[in-house]
């Protein structure tokens, strides 16, 4: 008895400790987002909402948020419409090196990021293609094409075949097969392909990086911020972007939740 | 006649499959060969050119790579990038599995999705974000320090960010989230009947556990180690905020090549490299990958 | 080594809900015990109970004299053979089936031979080697019941073993199980809600509902002299025909229904003795009716009916018959090959009075 109350007692120590060490940049991080001072950093001068302001003043960052929304949208959505459709081709059809063909749409997901940027910055620089958004997005579609391929891929199971062939046999075409009894029922995996998508690209710095020249995504924007130091600002922009994204993830997690808990 | 005319309606609807099949899967393919294939030939043949003075020399040679040993500065930005992320992978498990095993087994079942949640919560802050956010922690003036200086811990201020140990928190931070994601998964797809079984054959927990339940998730941890690994060596943000310009690793190698020297080919030696020492990792892990499962 | 088992007023309660009802059971040693019973009622939660995965909410477990009822798994005279068999991917069937023998300290020499002996036993020496993904369900089946009789335990506890193999293969397993269990001679306690399976292989039949024994004997008493309405439609099919005790006596009653009135033999009321005015339903059996009454030994007729439909067998003809006297639901009944049956022929109806059972009409299983 005793052992088991000991052995309890240190698991959620544990647990404790390392949620410690999990939360504390992010309480940090937020906490200082609010400081009346120069610096995010120890004493807690008092509570305001200065650098807020100073954060929704900011042309440049607010024009980088837009961009980043932008390129997460289009590019998630170009990526989970090519992963379908490839998916849709592989799962449905025999073709001729199919195996091969997964391979090449999974490739891009075992190199780094780095890699795949500084290939495209070669291949636009040798073709004296200028950098901008575009360039960006069609990074992001390289990084996240084969996670929507991958993800799209593994939910189509055979038990889907015979209700397209009814549909079929119910004198559906091929395209309103797809749009109509297939890309529904695969619904919650192509919901979770795109929602992973915007993720990633929201987040992703070093393709956005180097991809880019004067329109900027939010990451890039910040890392500029970085130049300045430890600074208020920096932590209301990286604050505003976790809540929203905290946010986001609930309702999220709270409408797939009750979809689940319907099927 | 009439099995010849349906012989030749077949066929034909399946060369017509076809073309659709292939009109589907196009798009996609063509995206990854243009942007992905054809960048990565381009950036491996570049890495046999070489640059002198502004201009690229087209003649294939092996001078980057020769200089990538021979030159020390160079050849040490591997060296430090194997090894944080060998440690940062090791502390992360260690780290991660023990937090995975008492979400799974200790926590009541319908909190757990929400300990899990909340255990991987600051992966919702930006990337860059998250590595800011431990120098504030970690600064001279940051949090620790100034911590340890009012309980009298220490008098001068201490050296922790802009060193390879700021490198490992940070990366050890953002590791344990997605490790504990992972292992959790694993421990619970595992039957709870092995574990009954086990106890019903007279082990005790630490037996159970060491006989049982670590073998069966061993094949999900090595997965997580060498997810953690890859991400682990390619990254040039948490280095290049925490660990600031002691101890480059290969990433920052790979930027400076292209930011002052503008030399392309070195820079797609280096990642050329980056890519080799994946590729070995991947082998080294693949026999723990690909034990069977029933 | 073999025991008896005890479980005294032992309930069950999750929430809300009543898992176990108040289960008493004795279990000789040396017996195989069928629990049966449809999905929810029970059955798989005392086979755990009996494990010791979950502890009662009230009563007491004893095996082999001494309580049991808050010891743990790894501590108790007792093995369980899980539903999914629980077979370890990562060992060799040798080590699986000696897993039980090293956790109590046994060098890997002696454990390996007991081991082999016992794979022996279920007809898989030569596989000791093998990994159980390379299997097939019948042969992980089967070291499973190597792995849990290897520690030599007094108690063996069976999950619906045979759930997850085929007809055939689970009828010859029914076989192997029934030999093997007789060659060691531990008490095996079965759970399973086939009850083929459990006429198949049970010394004693334990009939459970809703968290409740409904029924426990041999299967022939269970099948021919069932003690609830619910143990006699779960045994097999039957035709309930409700009626009224008119007159009842220390040896026999009389029963009126609308098929006729018929005199029972007192030990044919399994559940209660009869008193004149109780409500009661009859039970038939589909193969206790006689078409014709020149049939063996004393019947009792019940009128008249008509073929409304049948079906050929193999070993009888199935039939739906309509009794002429009442417009109540037809009867089933299953009539000898040799019968002559035509759609819409009248046929008179017999049975014997010793087949029919009578049970009390509460608890409307109709």
């Amino acid at each position: 008895m005793l052992r088991k109350i000991s052995a309890s007692v240190l698991s959620w120590t544990y647990l404790v400790l390392v949620y410690a060490f999990i939360f504390l940049p992010v309480a940090v991080l937020v906490l200082f987002s609010f400081q009346d001072g120069r610096l995010p950093v120890p004493p807690f001068n008092g509570f305001s909402l200065q650098w807020y302001e100073a954060v929704f003043a900011d042309r440049k960052l607010m024009a980088a948020l837009g961009n980043s929304m932008v390129v997460a949208l289009a590019s998630s959505v170009i990526s989970v419409l090519l992963g379908f459709l490839a998916a849709y081709a592989l799962a449905r059809y025999k073709l001729p090196g199919s195996a091969l063909q997964r391979g090449l749409l999974i490739a891009p997901m075992t190199v780094s990021y780095l890699i795949i940027a500084l290939g495209l910055l070669s291949v636009l620089n040798a073709l004296h293609v200028p950098l901008s958004l575009m360039t960006v997005g069609i990074g992001h579609v390289v990084i996240n094409l084969p996670l929507c391929f991958a993800i799209i891929y593994a939910s189509m199971g055979d038990h889907h075949i015979n209700i397209e062939r009814a549909a079929r046999d119910l004198g559906a075409s091929d395209f309103k097969v797809m749009a109509l009894v297939t890309a529904p029922m695969l619904m919650p995996s192509i919901l979770a392909a795109f929602f992973l998508s915007v993720t990633f690209s929201w987040d992703e710095f070093i393709i956005a990086f180097l991809l880019s020249r004067f329109d900027v995504t939010l990451p890039v924007e910040i890392w500029s911020m970085l130049r300045s130091g430890l600074n208020p600002k920096t932590n209301a922009i990286g604050s505003l972007v976790f809540l929203a994204s905290v946010a986001v993830l609930f309702i999220l997690e709270l409408s797939l939740f009750g979809r689940t808990k319907k099927q | 006649m009439a099995d010849a005319g349906t012989l030749t309606s077949a066929t034909a609807l399946e060369d017509a499959d076809r073309r659709k099949a292939w009109g589907f899967v196009a798009p996609a393919l063509l995206w990854a060969a243009a942007f992905f294939v054809v960048p990565f030939a381009f950036m491996a043949a570049m890495s046999l050119w070489k640059r002198e003075g502004r201009e690229l020399v087209r003649v294939w040679n092996f001078d980057n790579y020769a200089r990538f040993f021979s030159e020390n500065a160079l050849f040490q930005g591997l060296v430090n990038s194997l090894e944080i992320t060998v440690i940062v992978t090791v502390i992360s498990v260690l780290l991660a599995y023990p937090l995975a095993w008492i979400i799974a087994e200790r926590v009541p079942k319908r909190l757990q999705r929400m300990a899990l949640i909340l255990a991987i919560l600051p992966f919702w802050t930006s990337y860059v974000v998250r590595s800011y956010s431990w120098l504030l922690v970690l600064s001279k003036n940051g949090v620790i320090n100034q911590m340890f200086m009012n309980i009298g811990l220490i008098s001068e201020p201490l050296e922790l960010a802009s060193t390879r140990t700021a490198t490992v928190i940070g990366f050890v931070h953002f590791f344990v989230m997605l490790l504990t994601l992972t292992i959790y998964s694993n421990l619970i797809q595992l039957s709870p009947n092995y574990r009954r079984a086990a106890a019903d054959l007279g082990a005790n927990a630490f037996q159970t556990f060491w006989h049982v339940v670590l073998p069966l998730t061993l094949p999900g941890i090595m997965t997580g180690a060498f997810l953690t690994f890859v991400l682990c060596i390619g990254d040039y943000v948490t280095p290049q905020i925490l660990g600031g310009n002691n101890e480059l690793v290969l990433p920052q190698i790979i930027m400076l090549q292209l930011g002052r020297r503008a030399d392309f080919p070195m820079a797609a030696a280096l990642s050329i490299v980056l890519m080799l020492a994946v590729t070995v990792a991947y082998v080294a892990c693949a026999r723990w990958l690909k034990i069977e499962r029933a | 080594m073999t025991a008896s088992v005890t479980i005294e007023n032992v309930s069950k309660i999750f929430g809300a809900f009543t898992a176990l009802d108040n289960v008493s059971l004795d279990i000789r040693a040396g017996e195989f015990i069928v629990l049966l019973g449809p999905s929810g009622c029970g059955k798989t939660t005392l086979l755990s109970i009996l494990g010791g995965f979950l502890s009662p909410s009230s009563g007491r477990v004893t095996i082999g004299g001494q309580d049991m009822t808050y010891v743990a798994p790894s501590k108790r005279p007792t093995t369980t053979m899980f539903q999914d068999y629980a077979l370890f991917p990562h060992m060799r069937l040798v080590d699986n089936v000696g897993f039980g023998l090293r956790m109590r300290g046994l060098a890997k020499a002696e454990r390996d031979e007991k081991a082999l002996g016992f794979l022996d036993l279920v007809g898989l020496k030569a596989s000791a080697g093998k990994r159980p993904h390379e299997l097939s369900g019948g042969q992980r089946q089967r070291v499973a019941l190597a792995r849990a009789l290897a520690v030599d335990p007094d108690v063996l506890l069976l999950d619906e073993p045979l759930g997850a193999l085929d007809l055939k293969l689970r009828r010859q397993m029914q076989d192997e199980l029934k030999a093997i269990q007789k060659r060691v001679g531990t008490t095996f306690v079965h759970v399973t809600h086939d009850q083929e399976e459990a006429m198949a292989i049970a010394d004693r039949i334990v009939v459970m509902n809703q968290g409740r024994i409904e029924d426990f004997g041999p299967p022939s008493e269970v099948y021919m002299r069932p003690r609830s309405l619910f143990s006699a439609g779960f045994m097999g099919e039957v035709n309930f025909v409700s009626g009224r005790v008119a007159a009842a006596d220390a040896s026999s009653a009389r029963v009126e229904t609308a098929l006729g009135s018929l005199a029972l033999p007192a030990q044919n009321f399994t559940a209660s003795s009869p008193k004149a005015g109780d409500r009661i339903t009859l039970t038939i059996r589909p193969e206790h009716f006689r078409a014709d009454d020149r049939a063996e030994g004393p019947t009792v007729a019940l009128g008249e009916a008509r073929v409304a439909g049948s079906a050929f067998f193999g070993t009888h003809y199935r039939c739906h018959l309509q009794p002429c006297a009442t417009d109540t639901r037809a009867l089933v009944a299953h009539l000898p090959q040799s019968a002559s049956v035509r759609e819409g022929e009248i046929v008179p109806l017999a049975v014997r009075a010793a087949d029919v059972v009578a049970l009390p009409a509460t608890g409307g299983h109709a």
